[in-house]
């Protein structure tokens, strides 16, 4: 009886290790001296040396903290511009009553399963049109689609949100003389909190993490984001760069893990209702 | 578009409620028509602008030669060739169908295995479940990045972290990642590890499930293993079919940890040459955009087809309960 009631946190525990192994070997040997990295496969060091941070830090021509800034950048403005134009759309799929509506929104839900990978090729040959691949300022093919609300995933998470917010809330709000704006600004946008703080965690962990799209963008050094400059490591693949590169995906990593510590509950709760139910 | 969006609006579970909740609702504004609209302004642009333009400019492209880099001038109409090509020239496209279905075919279901076994090992309440449930999904959300597949194909590397466990055993391991008929395998494995988003899912899912059936079923003497095909399968189907479709569409779609790990180019021997990763060769190293486009329509057509004939045999095995709130 007592195997059967320790076989479940028995198994846990093994489970537990399994995961979390990768990451700990790789903080580890981020840590590990140039000899060590290549010869000590235990997880942790013998001697702890933060040197490969320095060495990575200044891996390239251009500093690794250039390509985090970048990263950051499109990150942040990525973040605002979900924020904004997919709580517009939910706000009229929720609450407005227009010709069409089932319609647009049939399409939105149909183009949540369709592969960006699909649309990628004539997207990059239309921004190239626009002169907006390359240059001073080569980030605008990756922010201005967000800014018209191409990510559904979050004007579905927005609309199941707010169908979770009582009627008659706007309903009073209209009796009291409100127009569909100020049900907007009075009513829904302060309702609507958790579900931008939803998704402002998960666009930024999703632009952060994002390699494909930048890898097609991005073609100067000085802009790459630091996924795509961590790619410059796999290519200069002389031994000596191994504890180097453990450290810079270390440090690339770390934001998404901080974002993981101060909202994990909302992070799991946010694809549960996203997933099912409102 | 059209098989894409046709199939998806039966994915009923999140719409559901919601429906209900429309048909009581008093008349509206009329000003509501214009402000709709007005909200939907920048979706709308977007929809135009982002997806069916260039939908329908890849399908022109796809009949043509672009190169992106020469002037469209130069750009020839040539039929059907991309297509004749790809199926019967380029037997890296083969290659890659057949690498994109080994991988989703493979990692889904054991992804999908490991998320529900998980969930159901934490589907009581027990001090520390919220400390593991978080813990199994950190990994979904580190585990896309280009930063974890390095450190996931060093691992596997022949100096790696799972030779040395494995020389625990004495068993003496090689360079997996280099190796074609386990690279492949390695990134299952990746994939495999990100199980918790869908366990998560599964969790919230097994909460439903009425404890009176389980009761009911203990009353009868019903073993664990009766209880879990007859009721935890069955009232778990609708989210078993929103995972699966999830995943297979995700799974059709890796790209980052085939590129990291054979540096982008697909080895060894094609062995990781995942479908979209074919489609960036051709595309962005070897300026074939006409080509890639044509990639990209099949590609968007198997997809459809795949969705379609999962909600196609979903009828047969998803349960949707008439008591469900």
């Amino acid at each position: 009886m007592t195997l059967q009631r320790l076989a479940r946190p028995l198994t846990l525990v093994l489970l537990s290790a399994v995961v979390l192994y990768p990451l700990v070997w790789m903080l580890g040997s981020s840590f590990k001296s140039q000899e060590e990295v290549l010869n000590n496969m235990a997880i942790l060091p013998n001697v702890w040396t933060p040197g490969n941070y320095a060495a990575g830090w200044s891996n390239f021509d251009v500093s690794f903290g250039r390509f985090f800034v970048n990263s950051a950048v499109v990150a942040g403005l990525t973040v605002v511009a979900n924020c904004v134009s997919c709580l517009l759309a939910a706000y009229a799929f929720a609450r407005l009553k227009f010709k069409l509506r089932g319609f647009w929104f049939a399409i939105m839900i149909g183009t949540l399963l369709l592969p960006g990978h699909v649309l990628i090729v004539p997207q990059f040959v239309m921004f190239k049109t626009f002169g907006w691949v390359g240059g001073d300022w080569p980030y605008a093919p990756l922010i201005v689609p967000q800014l018209l609300a191409t990510e559904a995933f979050f004007v579905f998470l927005m609309v199941q949100f707010m169908r979770g917010v009582p009627r008659e809330l706007d309903e009073a709000a209209i009796i009291d003389g409100c127009t569909p704006f100020g049900v907007f600004r009075h009513v829904i946008l302060p309702l609507s909190r958790p579900a931008l703080v939803s998704t402002a965690i998960f666009s930024f962990i999703w632009t952060w993490n994002d390699f494909f799209r930048q890898l097609v963008y991005l073609s100067d050094l000085e802009k790459y984001t630091a996924p795509v400059a961590l790619t410059l490591f796999i290519d200069s693949s002389g031994q000596s760069s191994v504890g180097p590169m453990f450290a810079m995906s270390v440090l690339s990593l770390a934001p998404v893990f901080l974002f993981f510590v101060a909202f994990q509950r909302l992070l799991v709760e946010g694809i549960n209702t996203s997933g099912l139910k409102g | 578009m059209a098989t894409t969006t046709a199939r998806p609006s039966s994915t009923r579970p999140p719409a559901g409620p919601a429906a209900a909740q429309r048909r009581g609702r008093p008349a509206k504004h009329r000003t509501d028509g214009i402000a709709g609209y007005l909200f939907l302004s920048p979706w709308l642009l977007g929809l135009l602008t982002i997806t069916a333009v260039p939908m329908l400019m890849s399908l022109y492209l796809s009949f043509t030669n672009y190169d992106v880099l020469s002037d469209w001038e130069s750009m020839e109409w040539v039929g059907l060739d991309n297509y004749r090509t790809m199926f019967t020239e380029d037997p890296s496209f083969w290659h890659a169908v057949q690498t994109t279905l080994m991988f989703a075919l493979v990692a889904t279901p054991l992804k999908l295995a490991a998320a529900l076994g998980v969930a159901m090992l934490l589907n009581r309440p027990f001090s520390g479940a919220g400390l593991f449930r978080g813990l199994f999904y950190l990994p979904s959300l580190l585990g896309g990045s280009v930063a974890l597949a390095i450190v996931w194909v060093n691992m596997f590397n022949r100096d790696g972290a799972f030779n040395s466990f494995l020389g625990w055993f004495g068993i003496e391991g090689k360079a997996w990642v280099n190796d074609p008929d386990f690279a492949l395998g390695t990134l299952i494995l990746l994939a495999v590890w990100q199980f918790g988003a869908p366990m998560v899912i599964f969790l919230a899912g097994l909460k439903q499930v009425p404890v009176e059936l389980y009761e009911a079923a203990s009353v009868d003497g019903a073993s664990p293993w009766r209880k879990f095909f007859n009721i935890t399968l069955p009232m778990l189907s609708p989210v078993i079919f929103f995972n699966l479709v999830l995943e297979t569409i995700n799974g059709f779609q890796g790209f980052t940890s085939a590129f990291v790990l054979s540096n982008g180019t697909g080895g060894p021997v094609d062995s990781t040459l995942m479908y979209t990763l074919h489609l960036y060769i051709k595309g962005w190293n070897e300026y074939q955009m006409g080509y890639a486009s044509a990639m990209a329509w099949v590609f968007l057509l198997f997809i459809g087809l795949v969705t379609a004939v999962v909600f196609r045999t979903g009828r047969f095995w998803v349960h949707y309960s008439d008591g469900e709130d």
